[in-house]
């Protein structure tokens, strides 16, 4: 992982991080490396060790082994009021019995920051998160949106080394969810901080970092960009759990197409050329809105599932249904997850 | 119809266990004010004139005195051990703890009969002398759980996250407990020693068995109604103690019942 020589220490530094609860391995000697200013997710369904992690790096646990380093310096051993992070808790942990600006300027006041420089800091950060005129409410007397935006200012304001949120957007409806995310994305630009976030929702990992690490069983799977990750999975359980997988064996290698890159064929039509092509049946045609996805049985036994913008004329997608198709995609747009020395069947 | 008939019938209803309750305690208090001094309804006429001499009598003063001194003593004492007590069984995930925590509960529901013998032996056993400090120790032992059942439960209710954010955001120890953890159980800690409070004021069994020569003014009471003299002055007591008790109460249910949390001062 030693990049040569790097003009700046990383902001967060993980080597060899083991932590387990009895037999339960929650993180099984981790390494990672987190660049400053950088939006860094950990992506994993729920068990796979991303919120241990992200405790861990916090101060919260003590690995049983490994070092956790901020900014180049060794943190393992400090307890979290000596460590430069703040966390965005899942269920916010705001005081119930300060008000908005109380909870806000809390950090600043433990640290003995002067009152008129404190000042200045909670109303940036109010205006930040845009619940300027919220100051005296109290916790109770906001919505889970504004609960939400308090959290994130309350850490935000310490100006911390690395970030920590623990699926801050968790308890909030879709809509609510999908502007907090824009939100967010823009703060941390704003504010240049290095974010690390804890999420299961795939999609939210892949449009909000800058990279991602995808956990299961306590282990990194594959760390990368989230083109990379979406693009070229390093395994199946990768390819499997950010989006739709389509695995196939052919002649020995096990590889991946994804939906969106599977064209069908109209009957009759010629395959494009340099694309490989398999016919199948359609099993079931689903209707999302914005596209249409359909599930083939290829004649050599597996499922494939292929999607198509609704462009055009909407109501024929049901037709598909029991229909023998063709499948065609260029071999440009698999990918490879591993070769088998087995000879084709 | 018939909603509106069971509605009737269930409010009288309610009504009537309320006076079933409440005739005695309002029957104590208008004894209080009869003018003669025997008690027969009804009663000829209202007066004050047993306030004075029941103000007045060296007897019943020594004994609210005392009174006073135990409950204060005893709340004091819970106080600070139910507190802690709670404290550890909250935090602490040690084998057994349930059964500690049963232990600790169980004075408030064995007979008061059978905690008075037990401290009376032990107390003579170990040569101490009964006085202002035995009943002190007797009260203390029920007056724990009160505090304590009530602080575990609002620790128990508290958001755990809130500990960890404090720290997060750079509090040590110390600094979690004064800002976080001692304003938002605060309410519930009074809550406890008002009961606490209440309870001892009133008490009699363990008194009996662990006060020496003195008197509290329940045992004060308990005497007087014996010997049957004096009832006027006693109904002036009780009902003075009716309302001692009633209030902390009263205060404690608003406390805990709001579920509120106590405002602590500004931050900034």
């Amino acid at each position: 992982m030693t990049a040569g020589e790097q003009p700046k220490k990383p902001a967060l530094r993980l080597q060899g991080v083991k932590k387990s609860y009895g037999p339960v391995v929650a993180a099984a000697g981790i390494d990672l490396v987190v660049e400053e200013g950088e939006f860094f997710t950990l992506l994993g369904p729920s068990g796979s060790g991303k919120t241990t992690l992200l405790r861990l790096i916090a101060g919260f646990e003590r690995p049983d082994a490994g070092t956790i380093e901020l900014g180049g310096r060794d943190v393992t051993a400090l307890p979290p009021y000596m460590r430069q992070t703040n966390t965005v808790f899942q269920d916010y942990a705001l005081f119930p019995h300060m008000s908005v600006g109380q909870n806000i300027g809390y950090g600043l006041r433990i640290r003995h920051v002067p009152g008129p420089e404190r000042r200045k800091r909670i109303d940036r950060a109010l205006a930040m998160v845009r619940l300027t005129e919220l100051e005296n409410r109290r916790p109770n007397q906001l919505s889970g949106g504004q609960r939400q935006r308090v959290a994130l200012a309350r850490a935000v304001i310490n100006e911390p080394q690395v970030l920590l949120l623990d699926e801050p957007l968790g308890a909030l409806d879709l809509k609510l969810r999908q502007e907090m995310q824009i939100e967010l994305k823009q703060i941390q630009k704003e504010v240049g901080i290095t974010f690390v976030y804890v999420t299961h929702d795939q999609e939210e990992a892949l449009t909000m970092s800058d990279r991602l690490a995808v956990m299961t069983n306590g282990q990194i799977e594959q760390i990368g960009s989230p083109v990379d990750v979406y693009e070229r999975p390093a395994s199946e359980f990768v390819a499997g759990f950010i989006g739709i997988s389509n695995v196939l064996l052919r002649d020995g290698v096990r590889f991946v197409v994804r939906p969106e890159k599977i064209r069908m064929l109209a009957e009759g039509e010629p395959a494009p050329s340099g694309t490989t092509v398999e016919a199948g049946q359609v099993e079931e045609v689903i209707y999302v809105g914005m596209s249409t996805r359909y599930v083939v049985r290829l004649d050599r036994g597996e499922q494939l599932v292929a999607v198509r913008q609704n462009m055009d004329a909407i109501g024929d997608a049901q037709k598909f249904e029991g229909r023998p198709v063709r499948l065609a995609w260029t071999p440009d747009n698999t990918f490879v997850l591993d070769k088998r020395e087995v000879g084709s069947p | 119809m018939e909603g509106f008939l069971a509605r009737i019938l269930l409010r009288l209803w309610v009504i009537l266990i309320l006076l079933f309750l409440f005739i005695p305690l309002v029957l104590i208090f208008v004894y209080a004010f009869n003018t003669s001094n025997i008690e027969s309804w009804p009663i000829p006429g209202l007066t004050f004139k047993w306030f004075l001499p029941t103000w007045n009598d060296p007897d019943i003063r020594r004994s609210l005195g005392l009174s006073l001194q135990v409950a204060l003593g005893a709340t004091a004492l819970a106080l600070v051990l139910g507190s802690l007590a709670a404290f550890a069984i909250h935090r602490m995930t040690w084998f057994g703890k349930e059964v500690v925590s049963l232990m600790f509960v169980l004075p408030l529901a064995l007979p008061g009969i059978v905690t008075g013998i037990a401290l009376y032996s032990a107390f003579s056993f170990s040569n101490v002398t009964l006085s202002i400090l035995t009943i002190i120790v007797g009260h203390t032992t029920f007056c724990i759980v009160v505090v304590y059942n009530n602080v575990l439960a609002r620790l128990r209710r508290t958001q755990g996250s809130l500990v960890e954010a404090a720290m997060d955001l750079g509090a040590n120890g110390f600094q979690v407990l004064r800002d976080i953890t001692l304003p938002l159980i605060s309410t519930a800690v009074v809550a406890g020693a008002m009961l606490a409070f209440a309870l001892s004021f009133d008490e009699v069994i363990v008194t009996t068995f662990t006060a020496g020569a003195q008197n509290t003014l329940p045992l004060w009471i308990f005497g007087a109604i014996r010997l049957g003299q004096r009832l006027p002055e006693v109904n002036v007591v009780v009902s003075f103690v009716i309302l001692v008790t009633i209030v902390p109460v009263l205060i404690a249910a608003r406390l805990t019942g709001g579920g509120g949390t106590a405002r602590v001062p500004a931050a900034r």
